[in-house]
């Protein structure tokens, strides 16, 4: 039975030989403007820190900080020479695969992540689950 | 939601919305504790005499009595009691059977679907009947106590639980007006108590010993994610069997003395209670003496210290050896053990301190009432997922999770203890020219190879439009939801195409088989790596065969007889390098291959790219 099965049934997945993708990636226009507001910080940074916490009507919230330090257990990401994007630790599981991007509207700016593992969002966009 | 950049630990909090207060279960096999936690304080719920323990013990009669009235009634009309009823839950009918004579209950026939049914007070009842007395009982007391209706609860389980106990567990509290949050295994809900009360981080180790489960759980607690690295215990270890050691010598002492009546259920309850009795007595005194009376005939019975640890000492042992284990498994020393949280009222007994103090070189921690630790941590759990904390994760994947790749190797996606939730997505591609359909095949092990892991599911992504071998992205993601509910998803990523399929991991794996797994995967991971290296330069050597022959088919003609004689050669080399076992030489075939076929691969592009460029002139093509 397991025989037929093997035999009728496609072929399984095959594993492609590029290097998998960094677990975030940054957008031109989110390193501009990562760049332009560290420069106006007012004192050095070491990069910005993307987090996740239990917080919010429908499960998670996104935590985007300055980072004077990386801390232990950090996923430090290069996506320029001068720019450090962090990741914390208990975040990472949630955004592999994840985009961010720096999105210009009508009457707001900001950043925003596009993150491939939410199933869902609260009714404001404010909190998500995965 | 757009974001902006804040200063470290200034990011606002979004609106919360009013969900509502919901309360932490231990729901106990001996006592069960209901606890709430407010702004990160917990506090545990106290009946009008101020006891925090409800005994888990039912008295069906005219109505229902439930905690300490019903196990006041244990004495008078034992047979319309029930106590310890967690040890059946998600228990069937016929596994029961072995345990007729040795449980002191009557069984009825069978509920529908085989659920056991007792025969208690002239009533027909299940375990999730009977269970749902005691949460409906925990909950008034909560709503008493807090002054509003309470309709959500976290509700701990031992870890050991298979998926029916777990299932009987959300029935009972359905039954009882009671929707569950999330279930918690017992030794996470005690470490998320000590984690966030204390603020401790380290390797700790959970010894609970309660009153019919012994469990021993190693944890790691680091910048607020709780990790569990290894567990064991033994699902008939616990107070209950201390009671049966003392109250059996008391029932051979009132033989032998020739008093009353030969044992029957109603001798063998009354003598349980005085065990206990002489057992509490025990933890703080040095002696005890008390008097069984059954229909008039009383027998007198006394009980030093010294003896009772005599008594009990095998028991200690047997949850000491399952501590050792569990720690060698971890390959972790009791020195590496930043501390030992006790859980569960019989770690009161001063042998059991003592015991534990010796193996680990230092006193266990004790801090929290070991009784409300787990209740405690529950309620903070389920203030978490109402109001929300800083604090995520509870639980791990307990073996990897992946599918299978060509060749019959595992790809795995989402490793062994990932703390869950989790979600993880991977890219795989087709194997053949014009492949349309992909088999997703789900496996659960540690092992490297297919045959070796446990087979979850198989699923079929088709659709796949026609292309070349390699180009086609098929996007595998993996999530594991709170529950230890499995989602596998299939997508190809040109035409969006989707196929899914859910699992439970946990389905049908005990405790015994899960540590075989590991244990297996552990004394063969080197063997492993070698099948796996052969297999996957099978997999690749194949793939530049095929390449091969489908070029030599459609453009042969771009060579001569004597090339395409020294291609056939080569590509029959690495045919014959297939059916051995051979890495060294299946690697060294196929490069020989490709390097022989470089000429043909040259000819072949520039012939492509005349063909492209045919009809169009220079300058259109801006060069």
């Amino acid at each position: 039975m397991s025989d037929m099965l093997e035999t009728t049934a496609p072929a399984p997945a095959s594993r492609p030989r590029a290097p998998r993708p960094p677990p975030v990636s940054v957008t031109t226009a989110a390193m501009e403007r990562v760049r332009a507001l560290l420069a106006k910080r007012g004192k050095p940074s070491y990069g910005v820190r993307v987090g996740v916490r239990t917080r919010g009507c429908s499960g998670l919230s996104y935590t985007l900080e300055y980072a004077d330090a990386a801390e232990p257990g950090d996923e430090v990401l290069r996506p320029a020479e001068d720019i450090t994007i962090l990741i914390a630790p208990k975040a990472a599981m949630f955004l592999f695969g994840t985009e961010m991007d720096f999105v210009e509207e009508q009457f707001k700016s900001g950043f925003t992540f596009r993150n491939p593992n939410e199933k869902g969002r609260c009714g404001c966009g404010e909190s998500f689950h995965v | 939601m757009l974001l902006d950049i804040y200063e470290p630990g200034e990011t606002p909090l979004p609106h919360e919305g009013d969900r509502g207060i919901a309360v932490g279960i231990d729901l106990g096999t001996t006592n069960s504790v209901v606890a709430v936690a407010r702004d990160g304080t917990v506090e545990v719920l106290r009946d009008t005499q101020g006891r925090a323990l409800l005994p888990s013990v039912v008295a069906y009669g005219d109505d229902v009595a439930v905690g300490h009235d019903a196990r006041a009634a244990l004495l008078d009309r034992p047979e319309s009691v029930v106590a310890s009823i967690k040890r059946l839950m998600g228990r069937g009918a016929e596994d029961l059977k072995a345990l007729a004579g040795v449980l002191p209950y009557e069984f009825g026939p069978p509920a529908e679907g085989g659920m056991a049914r007792l025969a208690i007070g002239g009533r027909l009842l299940t375990p999730v009947e009977i269970s749902a007395d005691i949460l409906r009982a925990l909950a008034q007391r909560a709503r008493t106590a807090i002054g509003r209706d309470i309709d959500r609860a976290v509700i701990t389980v031992p870890a050991y639980f298979d998926d029916a106990a777990r299932t009987a567990t959300r029935d009972a509290a359905r039954l009882a007006g009671l929707e569950v949050l999330r279930l918690v295994n017992e030794p996470t809900a005690a470490a998320l108590a000590y984690g966030l009360d204390k603020g401790v981080e380290g390797l700790y180790a959970v010894y609970d010993l309660g009153g019919g489960t012994f469990d021993f759980s190693l944890l790691r607690l680091e910048t607020g994610v709780f990790q569990v690295l290894a567990t064991g215990g033994d699902a008939a270890l616990g107070g209950d069997d201390i009671d049966h050691i003392v109250a059996e010598r008391m029932l051979a002492e009132r033989r032998m003395a020739g008093i009353g009546a030969p044992v029957d259920a109603r001798l063998a309850k009354s003598a349980l209670a005085l065990a206990r009795l002489a057992k509490e007595c025990l933890s703080a005194q040095d002696d005890w003496a008390g008097t069984l009376d059954m229909d008039g005939a009383p027998s007198r019975h006394t009980l030093t210290r010294a003896a009772f640890e005599i008594l009990i000492d095998p028991l200690v042992e047997r949850s000491l050896r399952i501590c050792r284990q569990v720690l060698a498994d971890a390959g972790i020393a009791p020195a590496e053990l930043a501390g030992c949280v006790l859980v569960g009222g019989s770690t009161r007994v001063p042998l059991v301190r003592h015991r534990l103090a010796a193996f680990l070189g230092r006193p266990p921690l004790s801090d929290i009432d070991p009784d409300e630790v787990v209740a405690v941590g529950a309620a903070l759990q389920a203030e978490a997922l109402t109001a929300g904390s800083d604090t995520l994760l509870l639980d791990v994947t307990p073996l990897s999770l992946g599918i299978e790749t060509m060749g019959g190797i595992v790809e795995k996606i989402i490793d062994r203890n990932t703390p869950i939730p989790v979600a993880r997505a991977q890219e795989f591609t087709t194997y053949e020219d014009g492949q349309s359909a992909m088999t997703i095949h789900v496996l659960q092990g540690e092992r490297e190879m297919v045959d070796q892991c446990r087979s979850l599911a198989r699923f079929v992504l088709d659709g796949i439009p026609p292309m070349v071998a390699g180009a086609a992205r098929i996007r595998v993601s993996f999530a594991v939801d709170a529950d230890g509910l499995l989602t596998v998803a299939a997508e190809e990523r040109m035409t969006g195409k989707q196929a899914r399929v859910e699992v439970r991991p946990s389905y049908g794996l005990n405790e015994d088989e899960m540590a075989r797994m590991l244990r297996d995967s552990l004394d063969n991971a080197e063997d492993d790596m070698v099948v796996r290296l052969l297999a996957e330069a099978k997999v690749e050597a194949r793939r530049t065969l095929n390449a091969v022959r489908a070029a030599l088919a459609a453009d042969g003609e771009l060579l001569d007889d004597a090339e395409r004689g020294t291609i056939e050669a080569l590509a029959a080399a690495v045919e014959a390098t297939l059916s051995g076992r051979d890495r060294a030489a299946v690697a060294a075939a196929a490069e020989s291959l490709e390097a022989g076929t470089k000429i043909f691969a040259e000819r072949r592009m520039d012939r492509g790219i005349r063909a492209a460029l045919a009809g169009r002139s220079i300058d259109r093509l801006g060069i």
